[in-house]
This record gives structure tokens, C-alpha cells and sequence, in this order.
């Protein structure tokens, strides 16, 4: 085998996925709404019919947003038997939200988190934590979802996805295995620098130098990553319910960790918490028609 | 709604908190020509509410950007800032 023609294996890559509802067989007549969030490392379409969850997608952000949002929408319609044209009104959202070419408005992810998450776990819910791909954004929210107060952070990649992939790469461990491998040790490690994300990856090139192993590293590394998004949690005042929502919500070595530090437990789901922000933005699409229709009615 | 912008590095956490539910009573807005680095704008919020925020642009450089009206000594109880705010709707955390 020469150098050319070694497979190089991309750790940071996580499953791209879509989902159908089996119990929505077919929603002609209903009231399509849809959201868009186009995040820095993930996009997410979800689609409603008459307010029920009625498919999604999940896929990695290319480098062209227009294009990232058309091919995550054609997915989650893919075997619905949708078009485009089906959608009556569609918010986008996230980092990329004005680059939505179909969409009738843009929203923030902020107040489309706290409406997806609200959906997600109930009227109960008060406290969100957001992590995203370069940022993490403490929320407080009411019983409808509505925003009350936030605190973001994006100064560094550090408590963010895109950390967490530039761990799973150097430690060449698959992203979504970073979790359950970080409970394998036997005691818990000191956290490295959560400051910064060049020194983390630093640090933790050091540590195993140092003889630590990959499971000790990764531990040290959630570790330093739940402090941070635990002091920002801290900051913006924490009331339970909490949930986590973005794709870090999946992984247990970070919130396992965060639930430690706080003395709380995250609020579980089956649902992907990945999908909250497009999700709330379906809902919030769907209110706007709502309303359009109340005015015209009156 | 309480809208914290700013930034934490290792240094520390550099925040400025709005409330903006005043800002819609507000007449005079007072925090766009109390800055002299001029870090407030209004903008349109999801509910087409006028509010005011920190410019994008600004967020993660505000503990040098507000270092100026912060000496260390004699440092007035109100920053222009919290001072032009007639509701106190503007608070520096650091």
C-alpha cells in the first residue's frame, strides 16, 4: 500500500439522517409549514402538516447555504410526495437564515430553539442550553416557548460541536462514540483548557504523550466542555425544566457532566433534539398563517 | 426579554444586558448617542418590535471597546450608556 491510496478516515463526520411519520400516511389538505436552520456544521429541514411533526432531515452544512437548505428540505420530503411548492409558509433560521431561498421570513434560532424545544419537551420547560456547532446559548423561556431572557457565547470553538470534532479527529475516534468512551476510565480527570480550542487540542496531544489514554483524554475534554457551558448556564440563571437541545445533546459524556456540575437532570426525549430549531420554526410559520388567516377572517 | 450580548474568554465574562420590553416605550433612545463607540443600533425583533441591541460586530470585542468610559478609578456609579437608558434597561456586568 503506498501513502496515495490510504483510506482516510473522517472521525468529525456524523450521520447524516431523515425521518418519515409512519402515523401521517398521507397529508394532502393539511397545512404545510416548514423550517430551515442552517447552522455553521449542520442544517436541519423539518415539515409540519396542520402542526404535527411530519418529517425531517438532518445534513452536514456544504460550503454553499442556498444550496445546504434546498438539499436538506428535498430530503426530508423525499417519499412524502412533496414539492417545494406544497410549502405554504416556511421560517429560516440559524446562522445562515437569510440564505434560505424559500423562505417567506427569517427568525432568529434563538427564539426558534426555545419554540422547537417547548414542542419538544412541554410547558414545563424553562431552561434551554443550545449547543451548536460554533456557539452555545443559555435560553430562558415561558410556558409557550417564548423567550424571557439568553446569554451566547462564540468567542471560541471550545464548548461547541466543531471542538468536539477536532477531538474526535486528532484522537481518531468517531464523534458519535465520544460519549459512552469518555465513561471509560476510573476516575475522573482534571478538565483540559476550555478557553480555547487549539489549546485543548494541544493539551490533549501533550496528554497523550504523556501516556494518558484516548478514553482519559476525551473524558478530560467533556469535562472542560460541560464547565464552561455550565458557567454560562450559571450566568443567565438556571431553573428546572432543563433540556439540552443542537447536536452536542447527544452526546452523554457532555451531558452527564453538565447535569453533574448544576445538580440537575436534562430532560429526556426520543425525539433528535438536533431538529429543535427548525422545528421551532415550523411552528412559528405555522402561527404566522394562523394569524394571516384571523386578520383576513376579521 | 433580557438580551445578554457580549462574550466570556479566559479572562472573564464581558456582558451587556438589555431588557428590551422597555424598548418599546421608549421615545428618546437615549443608548444610540450615549455610546461613543456608537455599539447600539435598533432593529426589528422576531414580533416586529423596534429594539435596541449590540451590533453583531461588536459582541466579542466589547471589554476593549468599553474600556474607555470604565476607568479604574473614579468610575462614575452609571456608564453613558446605563445612564442615557431613562428605564435602567442597560446593564454592564463587568
Amino acid at each position: 500500500m503506498t501513502i496515495s491510496n490510504v483510506e482516510k478516515v473522517e472521525y468529525w463526520k456524523w450521520e447524516e439522517s431523515n425521518w418519515k411519520n409512519p402515523d401521517i400516511p398521507d397529508c394532502s389538505g393539511s397545512l404545510i409549514t416548514a423550517g430551515v436552520d442552517i447552522g455553521s456544521t449542520s442544517t436541519q429541514a423539518v415539515i409540519l402538516a396542520d402542526g404535527e411533526l411530519y418529517a425531517y432531515s438532518s445534513i452536514r452544512t456544504g460550503s454553499n447555504s442556498p444550496n445546504s437548505a434546498i438539499d436538506a428540505m428535498k430530503w426530508a420530503m423525499d417519499g412524502t410526495g412533496l414539492s417545494l411548492e406544497d410549502l405554504r409558509y416556511t421560517v429560516g433560521t440559524g446562522y445562515g437564515r437569510v440564505n434560505v431561498p424559500f423562505a417567506d421570513k427569517s427568525v432568529t434560532e434563538i427564539s426558534c430553539h426555545a419554540r422547537g424545544a417547548n414542542m419538544i419537551y412541554g410547558p414545563s420547560l424553562r431552561t434551554i442550553l443550545d449547543m451548536g456547532g460554533q456557539d452555545c446559548k443559555a435560553i430562558h423561556c415561558d410556558e409557550v416557548g417564548r423567550v424571557t431572557s439568553f446569554m451566547m457565547n462564540d468567542k471560541c470553538a471550545a464548548g461547541t460541536g466543531r471542538g468536539m470534532e477536532v477531538i474526535a479527529n486528532l484522537l481518531s475516534v468517531h464523534v458519535e462514540d465520544i460519549g459512552k468512551m469518555s465513561f471509560m476510565i476510573d476516575e475522573e480527570p482534571p478538565p483540559v483548557s476550555s478557553v480555547c480550542v487549539i489549546f485543548a487540542k494541544t493539551e490533549a496531544t501533550n496528554l497523550m504523550r504523556a501516556g494518558w489514554s484516548k478514553e482519559k483524554v476525551l473524558a478530560a475534554y467533556c469535562h472542560a466542555m460541560a464547565l464552561r457551558v455550565a458557567r454560562l448556564l450559571e450566568r443567565n440563571g438556571m431553573e428546572e425544566d432543563f433540556a439540552i437541545t443542537g447536536g452536542i445533546a447527544k452526546n452523554i459524556g457532555v451531558v452527564r457532566r453538565i447535569e453533574r456540575i448544576l445538580g440537575v437532570r436534562a430532560l429526556e426525549t426520543e425525539m433528535d433534539q438536533q431538529i429543535a430549531g427548525a422545528l421551532g420554526g415550523a411552528m412559528i410559520a405555522k402561527e404566522l398563517v394562523e394569524k394571516k388567516n384571523a386578520k383576513k377572517i376579521s | 426579554m433580557i438580551a445578554n450580548y457580549g462574550f466570556e474568554d479566559g479572562s472573564g465574562s464581558y456582558y451587556i444586558a438589555i431588557d428590551t420590553d422597555h424598548c418599546t416605550d421608549c421615545k428618546e433612545r437615549g443608548c444610540l448617542e450615549s455610546c461613543q463607540n456608537k455599539v447600539f443600533e435598533m432593529e426589528l425583533n422576531d414580533w416586529d418590535d423596534e429594539v435596541a441591541i449590540i451590533k453583531k460586530d461588536y459582541c466579542n470585542q466589547l471589554k476593549s471597546i468599553c474600556a474607555g468610559c470604565k476607568p479604574l478609578v473614579d468610575r462614575p456609579e452609571l456608564l453613558p450608556c446605563e445612564k442615557a437608558c431613562s428605564f435602567r434597561s442597560i446593564v454592564h456586568t463587568w
